[in-house]
């Protein structure tokens, strides 16, 4: 092995900076202070404003609630009732009811496309169903889902009916992305179709599953809270509905700020996983 | 499975017999070899040059059986050919590692999916990429390795499930022009001291010149032997001299010439 080759594994930085390496880090510090200094002043000015123009009754605030009602509604509903279940309680529904559609949209979508990816005829004749699926609106089906399976279960099956097509087409557009020289290479082992799948498509599609799972958990987000409009007395997407109903603007803002806070956990959550994943590429 | 048979002197190690490959599409069909005969003998290194698109490529996966031919016949160790063989290894033009798996899990890939013994193969593979220089680089992922490196574990790959022929289809083509020169001695030098039998598929006159024993010259398509020319080097102690050295040999130039001829390369334009 030659030393020029060993070199380009390791880079090192110079010992040594120079002043100009200095300065270029000094501008460098400087914004990325700005750019986050800008991104909480955002957020500052938002709250600011719709705390002011509702009290200042430039905005009328039944509308609009204020930002400073949220806590002591949030405090307040905490309370469970004989008539209403505590908020923690509507949150954790509307969590677990998501967490299970996304992971069954993964499962299914991971299976299904390993089966189109198996017979490719069969994703030929499915293929333009599967895209008009896709581009549907599915929350027309809303009303239809609970004809079908109730009220319970409406819930579950809008989530994933808003989530599988799109990770179909994903993770299978994934595994046409692999390399078919990888493929080749393992055939030449002898490698059964099972193996090929085991061994190259399914490990080298692994950036494209996380890709799929950011996306699915967001839609079975929203399919979750639409189905909750419609047939749950349970979720934060009831409580959505339930608030503007009697007119209660401190409950859904209430039940919206934590929708955003679960949001943000779930998207920080696939994006650890995501690091920890992709260490290894 | 071993075939008991022994194998008798000047018998062929790799046979094709009147092999032709016509591929089928929606515009029609395209031939791509026609009446393909040749015979390689045990432990003999071969190199097939022809210019690019006339189904070079495509000889060497006939030859390893993940392809079909529509006529004639394959033979490796007199059996026909039926599917790809634990015989016959296959060095790709790129090395193609799996970027998720590790420089040692890479070259287990073959014995995987054979499943082979793993603690053997294990065994072997360490070794391999031991001889290979890469012994500190067992674990590492194929993204921290140079070009060279890279092609090195592949090799390692093809050898760990102990094929008897290699084929080749331009494994360098991919390296800066150095590398790919040191790497073709090493090669050589690795599959003649395991007695390897060896097909080389190359565009570059100059490599198979320094590499192999016989050149086989395939006409443009439908890819047919056009001729065959041994290649000896009058070396000091008899032995063939390693591709960089006899690159500096007087008959270089000579061999070189009369390929360069027969290939008839134009600049098309």
């Amino acid at each position: 092995m030659s030393k020029a080759e060993v070199s380009t594994v390791h880079n090192a930085p110079a010992a040594a900076a120079s002043a100009q390496y200095l300065r270029w880090l000094h501008r460098e510090h400087r914004t990325r202070l700005i750019i986050r200094t800008a991104q909480i002043a955002i957020l500052i000015v938002f709250l600011v404003l719709w705390e002011i123009l509702p009290r200042a009754h430039l905005i009328n605030p039944l509308f609009t609630s204020y930002p400073s009602a949220i806590w002591p509604t949030f405090l307040d509903m905490l309370k469970e009732t004989p008539q209403q279940p505590g908020i923690l309680t509507h949150t954790w529904a509307t969590v677990v009811t998501t967490v299970v559609g996304f992971t069954a949209a993964m499962v299914l979508g991971v299976a299904i496309a390993s089966v189109l990816w198996w017979w490719d005829s069969l994703y030929k004749v499915l293929d333009p169903y599967l895209v008009v699926a896709n581009a549907m609106p599915k929350t027309a089906f809303v009303p239809i889902f609970y004809i079908w399976l109730g009220a319970a279960l409406s819930v579950y099956g809008m989530s994933l009916a808003i989530s599988l097509f799109i990770t179909i087409l994903m993770i299978y557009s994934g595994f046409q992305g692999i390399d078919p020289n990888k493929i080749k290479l393992a055939q030449t082992f002898g490698a059964s179709k099972a193996q090929i799948l085991a061994k190259v498509v399914l490990p080298g599609s692994v950036p494209t599953l996380i890709a799929a799972l950011k996306v699915n958990a967001g839609l079975s987000l929203v399919g979750v809270v639409v189905g909750e409009f419609q047939s749950a007395n349970l979720g934060l997407g009831y409580l959505i509905v339930y608030g503007s109903q009697i007119l209660k603007m401190n409950i859904v803002m209430t039940a919206i700020t934590l929708l955003a806070i679960v949001s943000s956990l779930m998207y920080l959550a696939i994006a650890w996983l995501e690091t920890a994943v992709m260490r290894r590429r | 499975m071993q075939a008991p048979a022994p194998v008798g002197a000047g018998r062929a190690k790799v046979e094709l017999r009147g092999v032709g490959l016509r591929y089928f599409g929606l515009e029609g069909e395209t031939e791509a070899l026609k009446d393909v005969s040749l015979s390689v003998a045990a432990g003999e290194f071969v190199a097939i040059i022809g210019q690019s698109g006339c189904g070079k490529s495509t000889l060497l996966s006939l030859i390893s059986g993940i392809i079909e031919p529509t006529e004639g016949a394959v033979l490796v160790d007199g059996v026909p050919v039926a599917g790809p063989s634990r015989k016959v290894g296959y060095m790709l033009q790129q090395d193609y590692l799996f970027e998720w798996r590790t420089i040692l899990e890479n070259v287990l890939l073959g014995a995987e999916i054979q499943s082979a013994d793993m603690r053997l193969a294990r065994e072997r593979a360490t070794q391999l990429l031991t001889r290979y220089g890469l012994g500190q680089f067992l674990h590492h992922l194929p993204r921290q390795l140079s070009g060279g490196m890279r092609q090195r574990v592949a090799l390692a790959r093809t050898l760990c499930t102990e094929p008897d022929v290699v084929l080749l289809d331009e494994p360098f083509s991919a390296l800066d022009s150095q590398t790919r020169i040191a790497l073709a001695d090493e090669v050589t030098e690795i599959l003649r001291r395991e007695g390897k039998t060896a097909i080389l598929v190359t565009h570059d006159i100059g490599e198979a010149v320094s590499m192999a024993e016989r050149v086989v010259v395939l006409s443009r398509r439908p890819g047919r032997v056009k001729s065959n020319h041994a290649i000896r080097f009058a070396g000091a102690d008899g032995r063939r001299p390693a591709p960089f050295a006899a690159r500096n040999a007087p008959e270089f130039n000579g061999y070189f010439n009369t390929l360069w001829k027969e290939l008839e390369v134009h600049v098309e334009g």
